[in-house]
């Protein structure tokens, strides 16, 4: 970082969703593919208007899986790509989500999350996708979701999965929701100089040696952007490092573990979370997203009628900051799991957190946030 | 015309995995002469493909190749094209991964007219999925799920990309290789959505259920239900009840390509910002 250059921050009092689409922009995104759903459709309006402004492209698609398909096609001409939806439309795109993550294509994928299984509450809050971005393609595939809390935080995490995509060569997510996407935040946009600009990996060998899953450099390939004279091929098959389909046994397990590995020996690179007074914390509190807002209030106003509670918020859900979560089970005496959903990621604490005493949810779906009274007994309820 | 096969061939991929007999071939073959004659670069080329024994075609041809999710290859192409205009991007499909699954994505690629042309291998069936009927199966046809004989309708996939709004439409047949690749050549040559819809045969599926089990037997079937646009002209419409119109049936230069219209809007946002 260059300190003698003055950073220069505009002060903004932006929505999420134009949040989000700002901060693509600001990570080099040229291209988006889209289909209107509410609440994200804000960030394809904001795309539609900025991105010919920038020289870049903008294409509404006639659904939801074909704005998926067209975002892959477009990232593997080089440009950095992305799509916005919500709950419904995310489940469309589930089957090229995977496809992407098997031809190890990077592109960013925004879920302003809704309530309610199908179509649900289309204008209101859920945080029920999150199980849903962990496993909802068929197959196995490693997984980057990341889910902030704050404005500021949405779009730095908007600019850092552009990168993590890029240097994973894997779609990542990010998780926001309804609250976060609609409403409006002072924030300071960074100056340019104050984040980097990654991009992925590209040949060092000339066309002629180029095999685009050759990891003998690394778990992540190089890739090489198309009509630039490697010509390579890709499927969605299971394949080998030529590119080409295989049904060989050991050669399929091999190269889905690399897959993996990508995000499992990258946790120092990918994984971020907040703690919030868990130094002597005696209950532990685990919350993500709009909801962890809330929490926070909760954990201050327990401090205040003298409960020693803690915050941890998880920045990237997916992969879960395991370790963090494990040493604040292991000291405190209950773990409350507040989130918009019938209970998700409440089955990832208690699964690493190894907590001596009870992991209980505080759970509201119907489109209302949670607030922070309600996590406040709970809290009260086990202290 | 000849032309240097091996030059657009992955011939360290062969053999191939179609049936011995396959249509398929043959409207590769046509289609490598096509970008022969236009002596196109291969690495300008894209080929993206769906799911099917079509879409097994761009593992066997030396360019930017890309075999995707079934019945989305289209959305891909696009993907492709629209951030890379300058450069030249084919898609192959078959009959149910065009029509059926993606048949949202061929009619609106035809309503926007980006430039990409695709081939539409019909051979009336799912071949690779074991032999069920498809939205091209002829009424009355045998297939895996047509046990007792087939009652839907089926799709005038030509008719539907015009009716769609692509401005270069055109079919031939298995049985004339030679027009296959001037038609083919035409749609790569034409500025919008070009749809070449390539009546095949898979006698390995479609016709063992049919009595047509031999290859040969097949595309003279086929053939024989074929009319050139120019006699259809003189004909009414009891006589080409059942027939497949040949030959370039629609072009329209007039309609503006997709990604040039684009251009435009880059402009307008600049010129105002």
């Amino acid at each position: 970082m260059d300190n003698t250059k003055e950073i220069k921050r505009e002060v903004v009092f932006w929505p999420g969703n134009l949040v989000v689409a700002e901060a693509a922009i600001a990570a080099g995104c040229r291209f988006f593919a889209g289909y209107p759903i509410t609440p994200s459709s804000e960030i394809a309006h904001v795309m539609s208007k900025r991105l010919p402004e920038v020289g870049g492209k903008f294409i509404q698609m006639e659904d939801e899986i074909a704005a998926m398909g067209a975002i892959i096609g477009a990232s593997l001409t080089g440009e950095k790509t992305f799509t916005a939806t919500s709950g419904p439309g995310f489940s469309l795109k589930q089957e090229n989500i995977g496809y992407a993550s098997f031809i190890e294509v990077p592109c960013v994928i925004v879920n302003v999350m809704r309530g309610g299984p199908s179509t649900g509450l289309p204008t209101a809050l859920g945080q029920a996708d999150v199980m849903q971005a962990r496993w909802g393609t068929h197959g196995d595939r490693p997984v980057v979701a990341l889910t902030p809390s704050y404005l500021d935080e949405v779009y730095m995490e908007t600019i850092r999965a552009f990168n993590l995509a890029e240097i994973l060569r894997m779609p990542v997510y990010v998780l926001i929701d309804e609250v976060l996407g609609h409403l409006s935040e002072r924030l300071e946009i960074p100056d340019p100089s104050e984040y980097e600009l990654l991009e992925r990996p590209r040949p060092t060998v000339p066309p002629d040696e180029y095999q685009p899953y050759d990891s003998s450099r690394g778990d992540v390939p190089e890739m090489a952007d198309y009509f630039t004279g490697y010509r390579w091929h890709t499927t969605g098959l299971n394949h080998d490092y030529t590119g080409f389909p295989t049904t060989d046994p050991a050669i399929c397990q091999a190269e889905e573990e690399r897959m993996e590995r990508k995000v499992t020996n990258n946790i120092d690179k990918i994984e971020k979370y907040e703690e919030y007074m868990t130094e002597d914390a005696e209950i532990g509190v685990v919350s993500y997203g709009s909801t962890a807002r809330a929490a926070m209030v909760a954990v201050n106003d327990a401090r205040e009628r003298g409960i020693k509670a803690g915050l941890l918020r998880p920045i990237t859900l997916w992969p879960f900051p395991e370790e963090a979560a494990r040493n604040l089970g292991q000291k405190v005496k209950c773990m409350i799991v507040p989130e918009a959903n019938l209970g998700q990621m409440i089955y990832e604490v208690e699964r690493v957190a190894s907590c001596s005493g009870p992991v209980v949810g505080v759970n509201r779906i119907g489109g209302v946030p949670i607030y922070p009274g309600e996590i406040l007994r709970k809290i009260e309820e086990f202290a | 015309m000849a032309a240097p096969y091996t030059k657009y061939l992955r011939m360290n991929r062969m053999p191939h995995m179609w049936c011995p007999g396959c249509g398929i071939g043959i409207i590769v073959k046509a289609m490598v002469r096509a970008f022969h004659a236009l002596d196109w670069s291969t690495d300008d080329l894209a080929l993206i493909s769906g799911i099917g024994c079509t879409s097994r075609a761009p593992g066997y041809l030396d360019m930017n190749t890309l075999h995707t999710t079934h019945g989305r290859a289209i959305s891909f192409a696009t993907g492709i094209k629209f951030s890379r205009p300058d450069k030249h991007v084919v898609v192959i499909s078959g009959d149910g991964d065009a029509t059926a699954i993606g048949g949202n994505h061929l009619i609106h690629a035809c309503r926007r007219n980006i430039d990409i042309t695709l081939i539409i291998v019909n051979n009336y069936i799912y071949g690779m999925t074991g032999g069920q009927y498809s939205p091209t199966t002829p009424t009355g046809a045998r297939a895996a799920t047509t046990p007792w004989g087939n009652i839907d309708i089926p799709f005038d996939v030509a008719e539907l990309a015009k009716g769609a709004g692509a401005s270069y439409v055109a079919r031939g047949h298995v049985g004339s290789g030679v027009q296959l690749e001037r038609l083919i050549r035409g749609g790569l040559e034409h500025n919008g959505f070009a749809v070449i819809e390539a009546l095949s045969n898979c006698h390995t599926q479609f016709g063992r259920r049919n009595r047509l089990a031999d290859p040969i037997d097949l595309i003279d079937h086929i053939s024989k239900k074929t009319i050139n646009i120019r006699q259809a002209a003189k004909m009414s419409a009891e006589e080409l009840e059942g027939k497949h119109v040949i030959g370039l049936l629609h072009k329209d230069e007039a309609r503006k390509e997709y990604c040039e219209a684009y251009e435009q809007v880059i402009e307008r946002a600049q010129a105002a910002s």
